[in-house]
């Protein structure tokens, strides 16, 4: 892995989990994200936010290939997503994600749906995948629904139900696209305190969110993206009291 | 506070109109005024109809008479049956040999009722499927344990079409999630293919299929090859199902909201393990009613091997009909026959509803 200098006001320690250079991705003709560069310490918690359509989804999804960019380079825990099916799964396994409509399987139990993971692609065997789910539905305070399926759970149950079966393959990484903006606002809090818990243990996060307390209280840094570029980073305290760019301004005028 | 709320709302019962025989003619039947005035025509329709109807099949009837008897009485003639039962049941499966179809039957039905309980899917309950259809194999074909070897040519009636419409699902059912997912294959030639196939057996009707398969298909063999044509007529039917199968599926796949593969692939499972652990079992519950529509049909349309002189149990009716002591009893022939296929198909259409409302998850 090469080490490199990136200027941003963020401690640097160690080699980066996720570097991402040079990248470019097209949807048809539109340049949807146009030269991200990227590195991402081990235990960094970055926020990215930006208006909508400006490319935050596109740019978190590459991160494990559920869309693939056509230039530049993307290397995951050491590892460069190719068109290398094998070397994709790998990274996807490793990384974890939540969606913004939790993509829960509908079909399968609470458990059953954090145990799948772990048995089909970890191997892991049924007993020990259960153990572990169970672990993590404790932490997330939902043990108790393991039985039940989850279009009998409130979107903010079923929304800890997804970060606990990411958190199920012990991935290295989470990335989480707008884990509350499907929720209603009572139940935005039960899901921010289970992402709070997970940044507090040292996860490696990256969040594509409007909620802007969280940001401020749990990034080390804060990414603003426009127009398929990332326009500004900076560490919270001064990306939201000291903001660089025109646009940064703007927007934060907007949603603060 | 909360507990004796709850007692309290226990003891609170439905209000008496939406209960009982009252409740329920007044919530089904009359509970808007052209809803009441259908239900009281349709009162006057069946009193018109059905004591006749009743009259004719039950109390001026015959059930055991000679043909002769039947030609006095103004009712039905069920004698018909009784009569023939062995010919229409059994066709042409020599005499003395008929509990050899029998209990082939037999074990299929109580295989087929034996698992339709979900918890018994196992491995254990497929060896188990081996074993009984290399029995019935056994059973129908003989020619070991002292059984006389009976040609493939003398089975018919009701085995025929039991055994043609039961392999023609069986196996059309995998066959067509396989066309269906082809179809939707990354894989240019896999893709065309499969959209070939399945829209050049959707554009030609089973009857032509069927033709092809007895006398098309024979004439490109070389000299003195032949396969069995009741193994042909089936070939035949497990193709055309398969087709209408995938198109269904197909359906059932595209309903497929994209998050679901998406959250599948996140985990790192394959695209394999993505069809078959969480886009399969989905998309086959969504399309359980329109297939089992094909499967009825399919069951029903095995009838049409009459036209490649197969005796099925319609033909076997006819032929009986065709005897001149009770050409007058067609209708209670087909009135028995219609009775036996309704058995059938009802049986798996509530299956089939049984089955979705268990695979229900969305509460
Ligand atoms: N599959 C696609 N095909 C074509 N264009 C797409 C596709 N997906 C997204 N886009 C476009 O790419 C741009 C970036 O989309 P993206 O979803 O990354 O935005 P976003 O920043 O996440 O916005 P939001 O805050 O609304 O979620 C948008 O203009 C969108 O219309
Ligand atoms: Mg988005």
């Amino acid at each position: 892995m090469n080490e490199r200098e990136v200027e941003t006001g963020v401690v640097k320690s160690g080699d980066p989990i996720i570097e991402i250079h040079g990248m470019h991705k097209w949807y048809g003709d539109f340049h949807v994200l146009s030269d991200i560069n990227l590195e991402v310490q081990p235990r960094e918690k970055i926020v990215i936010c930006g208006p909508s359509g400006s490319g935050k989804s596109t740019l978190i999804r590459c991160i494990n290939r559920l869309e693939e960019h056509q230039r530049g380079q993307i290397i995951v825990n050491g590892t460069e997503l190719t068109n290398d099916i094998k070397n994709i799964e790998k990274v996807r396994a490793e990384v974890g994600m939540v969606f913004q409509h939790f993509n829960l399987f509908p079909h399968l139990t609470i458990l059953e749906n954090l145990t799948l993971g772990p048995i089909w692609v970890r191997k892991k065997s049924k007993k020990e995948a259960e153990a572990t789910a169970m672990m993590y539905l404790e932490k997330v305070d939902i043990a108790e629904q393991a039985k039940k399926f989850p279009g009998q759970l409130s979107g903010g149950q079923q929304q800890r139900v997804a970060i606990a079966r990411s958190l199920c393959m012990y991935p290295e990484v989470m990335l989480f696209d707008e884990p509350t903006s499907a929720l209603d606002p009572e139940m935005i809090k039960e899901v921010l305190d289970v992402m709070i818990g997970l940044a507090e243990e040292g996860m490696t996060m990256l969040v594509v969110t409007h909620e802007m307390g969280f940001a401020k209280s749990v990034a080390d840094r804060v990414m603003f993206m426009d127009d398929g570029e990332i326009v500004e980073q900076n560490r919270p305290d001064l990306f939201f009291d000291n903001p660089q760019h025109e646009r940064t301004k703007l927007f934060l005028s907007q949603i603060l | 506070m909360t507990e004796l709320a709850a007692v309290r709302r226990e003891q609170l019962k439905p209000p008496v109109v939406d209960i009982g025989v009252i409740g329920w003619l007044h919530k089904n039947l009359f509970n808007t005024w052209y809803n009441s005035i259908l239900t009281v025509c349709m009162v006057v329709v069946l009193g018109l109809l059905l004591p006749p109807l009743f009259k004719w099949a039950f109390v001026d009837s015959v059930w055991y008479s000679s043909a002769e008897a039947c030609h006095d009485i103004d009712g039905a003639c069920w004698s018909v049956i009784p009569h023939n039962i062995r010919f229409i049941i059994f066709g042409f499966f020599p005499e003395g040999q008929e509990w050899r179809p029998a209990l082939a039957m037999f074990l299929l039905l109580a295989l087929v009722v034996y698992s339709r309980k979900r918890s018994r899917w196992q491995s254990s309950l497929g060896c188990l499927w081996a074993v009984s259809l290399t029995v019935m194999g056994v059973l129908m074909y003989g020619g070991i344990f002292g059984m006389p070897v009976v040609e493939t040519s003398q089975w018919s009636g009701l085995p025929l079409t039991l055994m043609l419409s039961f392999f023609g699902m069986v196996a059309a059912y995998p066959l067509g999630i396989m066309l269906a997912i082809g179809r939707r294959s990354r894989l240019p030639a896999i893709k065309s293919l499969c959209i070939v196939y399945i829209e050049m057996i959707r554009g030609v009707p089973l009857i032509s299929l069927l033709f092809m398969s007895s006398i098309m298909f024979p004439l490109f063999l070389p000299e003195g090859i032949s396969i069995n044509k009741v193994l042909r007529a089936q070939v035949a039917i497990i193709l055309f199902t398969a087709a209408y199968i995938a198109e269904v599926v197909r359906g059932g796949l595209q309903a497929m909201p994209r998050g679901q593969y998406e959250a599948a692939e996140s985990l790192g499972l394959t695209y394999n393990q993505t069809l078959r652990l969480i886009i399969l079992p989905q998309a086959l519950k969504i399309v359980i009613p329109p297939t089992v529509g094909i499967l009825l049909s399919a069951f029903k349309d095995t009838s049409l091997v009459v036209i490649i002189a197969l005796y099925d149990v319609l033909k076997t009716t006819k032929v009986t009909l065709s005897n001149p002591k009770w050409t007058g009893c067609s209708t209670e022939a087909y009135i028995f026959l219609a009775l036996l296929y309704f058995v059938f198909c009802y049986a798996m259409s509530s299956y089939s509803r049984r089955l979705e409302k268990e695979l229900d998850t969305s509460y």
